[in-house]
């Protein structure tokens, strides 16, 4: 129990930010209205992707510098759950569009930034699925998702700042700058942040264990 | 680093490539064929984004296939003699050259092509070979670097090509941008910009293979 309670705490403040999120009042914004409470899932969500696509390619390069496969099997399970995360960022990004910009999907650089992001990330692991051998398929992935990453990085930090965008955030759109985000949303949007950064961990943690366990029970190997 | 040896490489790959000339035919054909067949299809191409489309789509995949070329001359016996004589810096940094030279000239003849076939419709011809000088370097560098990974994984062109696209987005974007504007004539200051995205886009790619390189070479 006493290690658990990050879980439990990640469990409450998600909780939280769902009640507190759909009926704490918020700002009224032109345009945006009331879909301006998807801030609190869709943003945190997206924050989590990218602290675990973070966690990743840390592991890969700690790989390439210790050839120990557990960093390996860190390196792909982080970015497992991050693409489920990029997924559910995209679905509930999509569900804010449709009811703001009144299209499910629209030409835009950081919709086609985080499009790009998730074909990236899926070649990584068709080409972890096209390599038998272990220490092989650590090491040419570890490349492989080192290059990734800081081309995810363009795309989704320096290519939007370049063209101008629909998103909030660019072109004048409200977002949550300074001016745009009163004290009662910060109140659940950074709670919102960490709790779902907690999520992502507590899944990548169990996946990695499987991980670890599968590799000791079936190829008796100790990692 | 050993400049001598980088020479060397260089020249290797000219050699290799002037003695068997597989790898520029082939590639002069496909240009050939994809601007025919754009020709038959659109016989004049006069909407000027329709034309820069295309020529980048054919340019993406003519690149694709001259550079996932790059390690099917190495042998066995010969990648393990190149293994102790030079060091893998010296060959990825050879075979980046290699390839943006090659792919200069691929990019230059896709342009002569689609200038006598569908017509040229670039205004300022200054800017659009700027650009095309650096795309080249800079698909050359994250295609070389794929190219290796896919041979080690196995090798397939599907591979290959799975792993670059997504990662050209980038670069090709810019350089789609940039290359509408030079067709539209619009002024150097205003392309300028764009061209310097380029150029850092470049930087980071270049240098992320040259660093990523030799944990590919050590097997």
């Amino acid at each position: 129990m006493a290690k658990n309670w990050w879980k439990i705490l990640a469990v409450l403040i998600v909780i939280y930010t769902i009640i507190a999120g759909f009926l704490l009042p918020v700002p009224r914004l032109d345009i945006l209205n009331e879909t301006i409470r998807n801030l609190y899932f869709h943003v945190p969500i997206w924050f989590a992707m990218l602290f675990l696509m973070g966690v990743s390619v840390y592991q890969s390069i700690m790989y390439l510098g210790s050839n120990k496969i557990k960093k390996d099997i860190i390196a792909v399970e982080t970015a497992n759950v991050g693409i489920v995360f990029s997924v559910l960022g995209i679905l509930t990004g999509m569900l804010w569009a449709r009811y703001t910009w009144g299209t499910w999907w629209t030409t835009d650089t950081k919709l086609n930034g985080v499009a790009i992001t998730f074909l990236i990330y899926t070649a990584y692991f068709i080409l972890r699925s096209s390599i038998e051998d272990e220490q092989k398929k650590a090491r040419i992935s570890a490349i492989y998702n080192i290059f990734a990453f800081v081309m995810m990085i363009v795309f989704v930090m320096i290519l939007p700042r370049m063209s101008a965008s629909l998103h909030p955030g660019n072109g004048g759109n409200p977002a949550f700058g300074k001016f745009d985000l009163d004290n009662t949303m910060r109140m659940v949007f950074y709670p919102a942040c960490i709790a779902w950064i907690m999520i992502g961990c507590w899944v990548a943690q169990l996946r990695v264990r499987m991980g670890i366990l599968t590799k000791k029970i079936i190829y008796d190997e100790t990692v | 680093m050993n400049f001598t040896h980088f020479i060397l490489l260089l020249k290797k790959e000219f050699d290799i490539e002037f003695r068997q000339k597989t790898a520029l035919n082939g590639i002069v054909l496909f240009v050939l064929s994809t601007v025919f067949v754009s020709y038959l299809a659109f016989q004049n191409i006069i909407a000027p984004h329709v034309w820069n489309a295309l020529f980048w789509v054919i340019l993406l995949f003519g690149a694709i296939i001259t550079a996932s070329k790059s390690f099917l001359n190495e042998q066995k016996g010969r990648m393990l003699y190149n293994y102790f004589v030079y060091s893998p810096r010296e060959v990825i940094l050879s075979k980046i050259f290699y390839n943006s030279i090659l792919l200069t000239a691929v990019s230059f003849l896709t342009l002569f092509l689609f200038s006598v076939f569908i017509g040229n419709v670039v205004q300022s011809l200054g800017t659009f070979s700027l650009v095309l000088f650096l795309t080249s370097f800079g698909f050359s560098s994250i295609l070389t670097l794929m190219a290796g990974i896919s041979i080690k994984a196995g090798g397939s062109f599907t591979l290959t090509a799975i792993l670059s696209f997504p990662l050209t987005f980038p670069l090709l974007l810019v350089a789609i941008k940039v290359s509408k504007l030079a067709i539209d004539g619009i002024a150097f200051s205003v392309c300028i910009q764009y061209l310097l995205v380029l150029l850092l886009l470049n930087t980071i790619v270049s240098v992320l293979s040259y660093v990523l390189f030799p944990y590919l070479w050590h097997d």
